[in-house]
Formats: C-alpha cells, sequence, structure tokens
C-alpha cells in the first residue's frame, strides 16, 4: 500500500467524485442522515466489505444528483447511495 | 440397507452461484413451494450421489448474514439452525462462494461455522477463477477454515464430481461431526472483527491478479454510463417486446392450428350435442386459447433469467434507482417490478428484498398495473384483430408498437400511482438506504436458464391444466344450460345464465362500451386474466356455431366496434382481474384493508381509462 494516508485529508465518500480512489479510515453512522439507526448502517456495511482499510474507487455515478455510485471496495463492486456513503470515512 | 435421506442446505450470497450449483445437482428434480406460514419460496431439489445414497437439497434465500433482517434472511437462519417449523436441521450445509469474489462469503462462512453444523464450502465458478489469473491454495484455505474445501464448476458436465465425491465420504461419518450451536447475533465489533479474520484467510490463501475482470469494467463503461446506461435499458426493454410479440407468432400459429385440428377431429368422430359441444367448445377451444400463448411466456422469461444470470438486473436497479426515486419507489423496487411483466404474484413475493416496509408496501400496490404475461392474450386478440399489421416509418411493427404502448402506459401510471401515495399517504417518509452487490457480468448458462423456463412453463401449463379448465367448464355450463326451449329462433346462448347475468351488468359497462359478452368473459377473467380470452371464444362460438370458434379474433372484428375493441384494451391495463394477484396481497401484507385498497383503485381507474377511451374513440369516430 503506497498511499500516505495521514497526508491527505478525511472526507466522506459520499462526497467524493467519479474517479476518487482512498482508503477506508473508519466507519461514523451518526454522519448519514440515513434511515436505519447507526448500529444498522454499520453493520451492513461492513457485510458489504466496506471495512477499515479496503481500497475504494468511485467508479460510476447516475444520471439524477450523481447519485447513487457505484463503488469498487478492493475486489467488489457495491452500489450505495451517497447518502449512507456519507458514512464511510476515506482518505 | 437403506441409508436415510441425507439432508443438505445450500448457503450463500446473493450471485454466488447458488442456484446454477442447484440446477447442477438436482437436473429437474425440483419441487417449489413455500415455508409454512411465510411466502418465502423453498426450493428442494434430489440426486443420488455416486455410491447411491439418496440426497434431498435445499436452496437457501442469499444472504450476507445471519442476523435475519428480512423474512428471506430469518428463513436462512432459522433453517441452518433447524428452528425453522416443520424442518429437519440439515445433515451437512453447502457454503457456496464464487471463486472470483471470496470476500463476503469467507466471512459469512466464519459466522457460518459458529452454527455447528458440519459444513463444506464449495467454491464454485472454479473455471471463471481460473481464467481470471485468480489462484486459490485450496489445502490451506481447507487448513485455515477448518473444513473441507471442494471446488466444482456448476455449469460444466462433471464439474460437480469432486463435491459428489465429498458428500458420500462425509455422510458416511455424519453423525459423529455435529457440534454445539454458539452462535448468537454479532455485535458490530464481532461483525468487524471476523471480516478483518476473513481478509486476513484470503491474503493468505488467495492470490489475485493484478488487474480486475476488464470486461465488467469495459461493459460496466457504456451500461453504466448515467446517458447511454439508460439508452441501452430502453433499448433492452423495447427489443424484448418487439421480440415477444414478432418472434413467438410461428410457433403459436402452429399450436393453434394443432388445437383447431383436433377441434375439427372431435366435432367429425363425435354425434352432434352436448358431449361435442362441451369437448370442442369448452374443454378444446378453452384450453387451447390458453396454451396458445405459452411460446410468449417463456420469451418473456427467457429474456428475465438471461438478464439476470449475465448480471445486468442489479446495474438496471442502480440506473432505476434515483429516478424511480422521484416517483416514491426503491431501487430494489425495479427487480420485483420487471418480474411482475411475467407475472404480479412472483413480483410481489419478490418485494421481501425491499426490507424498509413503506417502500415495500407501495411497491406491492402498484406491481399489478406492470403489465404480466396473462394478459398478453388479451392484448394480442384484440391488436391482432383491430390493428392493421403494417409497418410504421419503414422498421417498426405498428401491432408491436401498440403492445409496447400498453406496457408503457402501465409503468407510466404505476409511477403515478406511487407518487401518489407517496404524496399523500406516507407523508413522513425517510427514504431507506439501496446498498446493492454490482456482480461481475457472467455468460449466462443455457442448462441453468432452460430449468428455469422448465418450472416456469410447467407452472403455466398446470395453471392451464387446472384452474382454467375448471374455469372453462364453469363458462361452457352457464353458456349452455338452461336450453333453449323448442322451436326458438334466437342462437341458443339467448337463453342461457350466461346471458342473463352478463345482461344484468350490462347497464353498468355500457358507459365504457362493453356488451354482454365482454361482461360474461370478464367474470371468470377475475380467476386468471386470459380466461377471457377463452371465455369470449366459448361464448361467440355456443352463439355463432363452429366457425366462430376457430376464428375468435375475426369474430371480434365483425362485432366489436373499434372504440369497444380499445375500451377493453384500456380496462385491461388497469383492471383488477387476477383473484390469486389479490389473495397474495392479502397474504404478503398480511391486512384485508389493503388487498381491498388495490382492488378498488384499480377498478376505478380501468373504469375511468376505458370510459375516456371508448368517449374519445366514438367522438373521433370509431364507435
Amino acid at each position: 500500500m503506497t498511499d500516505t494516508n495521514d497526508t491527505r485529508p478525511h472526507i466522506p465518500l459520499g462526497l467524493a467524485k467519479r474517479g476518487y480512489t482512498g482508503v477506508i479510515q473508519h466507519l461514523s453512522a451518526r454522519e448519514a442522515g440515513s434511515a436505519l439507526s447507526d448500529i444498522e448502517l454499520e453493520s451492513r456495511l461492513i457485510e458489504l466489505g466496506f471495512v477499515e482499510g479496503a481500497r475504494v474507487e468511485v467508479l460510476h455515478e447516475g444520471l439524477v444528483g450523481r447519485d447513487p455510485i457505484a463503488v469498487r471496495v478492493d475486489s467488489i463492486t457495491i452500489a450505495v447511495r451517497r447518502r449512507e456513503a456519507m458514512a464511510i470515512i476515506v482518505a | 440397507m437403506e441409508l436415510p435421506l441425507l439432508h443438505l442446505a445450500l448457503v450463500g450470497t446473493p450471485n454466488s452461484g447458488k442456484t446454477s450449483l442447484f440446477n447442477a445437482l438436482t437436473g429437474s428434480r425440483q419441487k417449489v413451494a413455500n415455508y409454512p406460514g411465510v411466502t418465502v419460496e423453498r426450493k428442494e431439489g434430489f440426486f443420488v450421489t455416486p455410491q447411491g445414497r439418496q440426497v434431498s437439497v435445499v436452496d437457501l434465500p442469499g444472504t450476507y448474514s445471519l442476523r435475519g433482517r428480512s423474512p428471506d434472511e430469518e428463513i436462512t437462519r432459522d433453517f441452518v439452525l433447524g428452528k425453522a417449523s416443520g424442518e429437519s436441521v440439515p445433515d451437512l450445509v453447502l457454503c457456496v462462494a464464487d471463486a472470483t469474489n471470496l470476500r463476503l462469503t469467507i466471512r459469512l462462512l466464519l459466522e457460518l461455522k459458529r452454527t455447528g453444523r458440519p459444513m463444506v464450502l464449495v467454491l464454485n465458478m472454479f473455471d471463471i477463477a481460473a481464467r481470471r489469473g485468480i489462484t486459490v491454495d485450496v489445502e490451506r484455505l481447507a487448513k485455515e477454515l477448518g473444513l473441507p474445501v471442494v471446488t466444482s464448476i456448476a455449469v460444466r458436465k462433471g464439474g460437480t464430481a469432486d463435491l459428489l465425491r465429498l458428500t458420500d465420504e462425509i455422510s458416511a461419518k455424519i453423525a459423529a461431526e455435529a457440534e454445539a450451536n454458539s452462535w448468537r447475533a454479532l455485535s458490530v465489533a464481532e461483525l468487524r472483527a471476523t471480516q478483518r479474520e476473513a481478509d486476513r484467510i484470503i491474503a493468505d490463501c488467495v492470490s489475485l491478479p493484478a488487474r480486475p475482470d476488464t470486461w465488467t469494467a469495459r461493459i460496466d463503461a457504456v451500461v453504466l454510463h448515467p446517458v447511454c446506461g439508460l439508452m441501452v435499458l430502453t433499448l433492452i426493454l423495447f427489443v424484448m417486446f418487439q421480440a415477444v410479440f414478432a418472434w413467438a407468432q410461428p410457433a403459436m400459429d402452429l399450436l393453434k392450428s394443432s388445437f383447431d385440428a383436433l377441434g375439427e377431429l372431435v366435432r367429425a368422430t363425435l354425434p352432434d350435442g352436448l358431449l361435442q359441444s362441451f369437448l370442442q367448445n369448452g374443454v378444446i377451444s378453452g384450453v387451447g386459447s390458453v396454451i396458445v400463448f405459452l411460446p410468449q411466456i417463456i420469451l418473456i422469461f427467457l429474456f428475465i433469467l438471461l438478464l439476470e444470470d449475465f448480471g445486468y438486473m442489479a446495474r438496471a436497479a442502480f440506473l432505476m434507482d434515483r429516478i424511480m426515486g422521484g416517483a416514491g419507489l426503491h431501487g430494489r423496487a425495479f427487480i420485483p417490478l420487471l418480474s411482475s411483466f411475467a407475472c404480479a404474484i412472483p413480483g410481489i413475493m419478490a418485494t421481501r428484498v425491499i426490507d424498509n416496509k413503506r417502500d415495500r408496501l407501495t411497491t406491492i400496490l402498484i406491481a399489478p398495473l406492470m403489465t404480466c404475461s396473462a394478459r398478453i392474450p388479451v392484448y394480442t386478440l384484440i391488436i391482432s384483430a383491430f390493428i392493421p399489421a403494417k409497418d410504421v416509418w419503414g422498421f417498426i411493427n405498428l401491432q408491436g408498437l401498440v403492445m409496447f404502448g400498453l406496457y408503457a402506459a402501465g409503468i407510466a401510471s404505476a409511477l403515478i400511482v406511487s407518487f401518489l401515495i407517496k404524496f399523500f399517504m406516507l407523508r413522513d417518509y425517510a427514504p431507506a438506504p439501496f446498498m446493492l452487490e454490482l456482480p461481475d457480468y457472467k455468460m449466462p448458462r443455457l442448462k441453468s436458464i432452460a430449468i428455469g423456463i422448465y418450472t416456469r412453463a410447467k407452472m403455466f401449463l398446470v395453471r392451464a391444466g387446472t384452474t382454467i379448465f375448471s374455469m372453462m367448464v364453469l363458462i361452457w355450463f352457464l353458456a349452455s344450460f338452461p336450453q333453449p326451449p323448442a322451436g326458438a329462433t334466437e342462437p341458443a346462448i339467448d337463453f342461457s345464465l350466461a346471458a342473463i347475468i352478463g345482461k344484468a351488468l350490462e347497464p353498468l359497462l355500457a358507459p365504457v362500451g362493453f356488451n354482454w359478452q365482454i361482461a360474461v368473459a370478464l367474470i371468470p377473467g377475475m380467476a386468471a386474466r386470459e380466461v377471457a380470452v377463452a371465455a369470449l371464444g366459448t361464448v361467440y362460438a355456443i352463439e355463432g356455431g363452429k366457425e366462430a370458434a376457430e376464428q375468435i379474433g375475426q369474430v371480434l372484428a365483425t362485432k366489436w366496434s373499434l372504440a369497444t375493441a380499445l375500451s377493453m384494451l384500456a380496462w385491461y391495463i388497469f383492471a383488477p382481474q387476477c383473484a390469486s394477484t389479490l389473495a397474495v396481497i392479502r397474504r404478503e401484507t398480511g391486512s384485508w384493508t389493503w388487498m381491498a385498497v388495490t382492488f378498488t383503485y384499480m377498478l376505478v381507474l380501468a373504469y375511468a381509462a376505458s370510459l375516456l377511451t371508448y368517449n374519445v374513440a366514438v367522438a373521433l369516430g370509431a364507435g
């Protein structure tokens, strides 16, 4: 892993543009205004592979409001709305 | 000595190729039913191992964890734990993984291990993994996980040989292996820890190529492009409906002429009378007129299954999420709604993938507006009788275009209804999350698709042979009795019960341009929409003699005005003409109220649409 994560700003994945690549720093379900409870959202994100240290890349965006986004998470691709992606802090 | 049946359960994440493995193991020896008390589909199949052991295998709903967030996932959890009512504890759990994508499955597997059931990890699609340069150290993986690991290529002949051999080995010593269940719901910290553990094991045992699958990336560059992607989606749907209309025709003509010949044979062999009338008008022309639509139903399922196997369905949900969100629908509603084009019943049952109750309810309410395959017979009959088969703009078949228009009208009205529900009924609506794995594209496997179509076609034929058949007998009875008095000059049907019922309803339906024959046909249409076609056939056959039965389309063209035909089409877009759908809505929502709401709103829409269509058409001179 070549990224020196200390030097890059930490941002929520929900704000990342298409083509963004980074590494997950931590999950912060409280930041996302999701309809799910914090614990439920965090559990689901983990079950889909969003864990600390995973490499992410924003591959595609939807037409309306650039939402949802298709994110490469290590070796798989996950579609997620920006609202929930706000819980994923990357750098 | 006969050994008892060995019970296997297939568990895995969505897209792990579970179903194709299930199909490979069992072929067509499958039984589809429901779990008691819930509406989760239970798929069980049977096979025999090389050593002759009889095995039953259950394909459990796909899940990422045992937390049981939805009825589907609860079934999977309870089944593995042996808590599902009326089910025996599985002797062996087969955890199925897509060998190209182990991350999520290994985490699930670590959780499954805690249940203490004897378990095997099946690395499915091993050929694809090898082709992509993914190497798995199977022995090391087995040692790390502490359970047997076997590779399989579900879609290739002999691709499951290792699995079968292992099943024999394990079944020999199975009793000794079961351990106590130590599973309980995992906390967030434990979930994270199991995912870390899974990632460590994968890092040790699997080497990934430097580049991910380039084909998927290349296809997605077009298919998920915000603008091109939607164009591709529209094109796919358009081709699908043109194909259903144009390609199925030769096969349908063949079926139709076979039934006509059969009817003719009956007429020639049997003496005139009730028995001849019953067989020819009631049974052969009735059931035949429904079975004729088998090619179209096969085609529509072919498209749906192909797109599903290819991996396109999840992309369609991605593209449609925000667009449907504007109408108050969840992206996941796309798949249930698309299935509703085949039949609203599996569509409504598929809404179980939507875990938010309100999103699910909205989807259930509008699913019956999607044009199901049972409407195809009605549409086809009326379109071919009234719409000329000419090309417009040189290449588009006008009949296909009208068909497409009817589908589009169904979709548009569904979106409007959904928007109104969101606006008036569920105002404090918070959008539920949309999270979905976009699997790598896979070449659809013909054998698996063939089995899927076979299962569906069988269900359709069984329905034609039972529900539809009994309705046809009823209609024939109503249309034939009481018999006309001696010396009557009017057609026999004028004296029948059917005419009495139809004429009683006629004043209600006259404003939308329906005559009493249509009123009679609509009643059995409640049992199954397509029966209306057969019922019309029977009514006009008994009224007009033998020629009418053979040329129902031509009879309609002479008896109905264009305005009536268009009104009938409009009616069929909306009408709640299907008792089984209403029953499923009642079961899935657990409430008579929502069933009544669905029935009422659809009936009101149907009447209004027909009224409008009829009057506009009459005003334009089509009366």
